[in-house]
């Protein structure tokens, strides 16, 4: 194991994994904004938006993310669309992670009882009260489990993104080894790094998760 | 006593689900301060009669009005409507994520706007009234049936409606706290609360009725008085079903 190179290649795993950690959060913070919209139009049932979204989640859950993005970066430029690697990464992260998020927050919604629905309406709140006020705060508790582990699996998916000439901690990696041969140091910075970003987020959503066990609602 | 005027009316009303209609014109008057109780077997439709009343259920045909103007033509606020028709359900349906006095005071402050420190001055006399002012900060999930219950009446009593809907509140209870939930809606009887009370509890029907409502196979089968409801019905459908409360060696 040669020390000195894993010292000197340090700076080199940081900034990639800023950059790592940047796309990810961008791309989780999105996916949850697509899952909650497309969540409430399967709610709402609202008509044609309702099937375009199913279309969606299918399209989504059923290809790879390497796919997509192959798609997005060498795909779109034919039809004369250019996206950035960085614009790609996102689009792509997004694309993957709004029907994973959709889906958690639609197993949470679905576990509200129906009742609860009814009785706030009885009270004479407004329907977007309704959700807001009852629904929604019972929903989250059930899928904040489901959702930090999507999110920890999005973070993982941005490995792929060295395919878009994107200079990742998967990229530094592999650019280490293909320059130096130094294999097994530069796979170890990798897996600390994933580690390093990964666990905080592991160890925040086990004390959430069990915190809202305790807490736990039932009727 | 003078006859009060019509609070709320059902006229012909139809309810379908598409295999037949669960309400067959159905038509019932509701006076001011009247306590009129709904019995009947099972699968008759008293609940879903209740359930149309404030809209929690679409009618094919008929009319619903509230103070003489018809609710269910055009486009009705509900939000509106179902404050003056509050409701009580089987299952209680508290809000399990709030404290008891936020169940109570929520509706009052978002749906009717009121100031927060005054409803929770009303609120806590509503909970000492019932018995459960040292209950105010508990959690649905701390209370027993009846007190969920109980919290269920103030919740809804709370925003002041006109006549209050009770959908067989005791039928999830064991049976001795059905005795605490009774006497509540039995003291709003005294004070001359309009209500509309659908139950399976006949001697508390015969105590709290004004007016006995048997309902079967969807349609109005016999109404009158309770003590000659209860003594010498006039159909032979409701004194076979009365007879099945009865138990004999």
């Amino acid at each position: 194991m040669d020390t000195e190179f894993i010292v000197e290649y340090i700076p080199h795993y940081v900034e990639a994994a800023k950059l790592t950690f940047r796309i990810g959060l961008i791309g989780i913070v999105l996916s949850l904004i697509v899952g909650l919209v497309i969540a409430f139009i399967q709610y709402f049932k609202i008509p044609v938006l309702k099937q375009i979204a199913s279309a969606y989640i299918e399209l989504s859950r059923n290809t790879p993310l390497l796919v997509q993005l192959f798609f997005l970066y060498f795909g779109l430029p034919k039809a004369g669309i250019c996206i950035s690697s960085e614009g790609c990464a996102i689009i792509g992260l997004c694309f993957l992670g709004g029907s994973y998020m959709a889906e958690a927050f639609r197993s949470g919604i679905e576990s509200v009882e129906k009742g609860q629905e009814e009785s706030a309406l009885a009270l004479g709140f407004k329907k977007r009260q309704v959700v807001g006020y009852i629904i929604l705060p019972q929903a989250l508790s059930v899928s904040i489990p489901a959702l930090c582990a999507n999110m920890i699996f999005l973070i993982k998916e941005t490995s792929v993104f060295s395919v878009v000439a994107l200079a990742d901690l998967m990229y530094v990696a592999k650019d280490l080894i293909g320059l130096y041969y130094k294999t097994d140091e530069a796979l170890l910075m990798l897996v600390v790094s994933y580690l390093i970003i990964l666990l905080p987020i592991s160890i925040v959503a086990a004390v959430l998760e069990r915190r809202l066990r305790y807490a736990g609602f039932g009727n | 006593m003078a006859e009060q005027p019509i609070l709320l009316e059902a006229k012909n009303i139809i309810k379908d689900y598409g295999s037949g209609p669960v309400l067959n014109e159905v038509s019932l008057q509701i006076h001011k301060g009247e306590v009129i109780v709904l019995i009947g077997p099972s699968g008759c439709g008293k609940s879903t009669f209740l359930r149309c009343m404030n809209g929690l259920e679409s009618i094919q045909s008929g009319q619903i009005l509230l103070d003489g103007e018809v609710i269910t033509e055009g486009k009705t606020d509900w939000p509106k409507v179902r404050q003056k028709i509050g409701m009580v359900f089987q299952n209680y349906e508290l809000f399990p994520h709030m404290s008891v006095i936020d169940n109570i005071v929520l509706g009052p402050v978002k749906v009717q706007g009121r100031d927060k420190k005054e409803v929770i001055k009303e609120a806590e006399k509503l909970l000492e009234r019932v018995g459960l002012l040292e209950k105010k900060d508990a959690f649905p999930r701390q209370l027993s049936g009846g007190q969920k219950q109980r919290v269920a009446i103030v919740r809804a009593l709370i925003l002041k409606p006109e006549i209050l809907l009770f959908d067989e509140v005791t039928a999830a209870l064991d049976p001795e706290m059905v005795r605490e939930v009774l006497d509540v809606i039995l003291e709003l009887a005294s004070e001359e609360y309009t209500m509309l009370i659908v139950t399976h509890e006949m001697q508390f029907a015969r105590a709290v009725a004004d007016k006995i409502v048997f309902i079967d196979g969807g349609k109005i089968v016999e109404s009158g008085e309770p003590e000659k409801f209860f003594t010498q019905p006039e159909t032979d459908r409701a004194r076979r079903f009365l007879n099945t409360f009865i138990y004999a060696k």
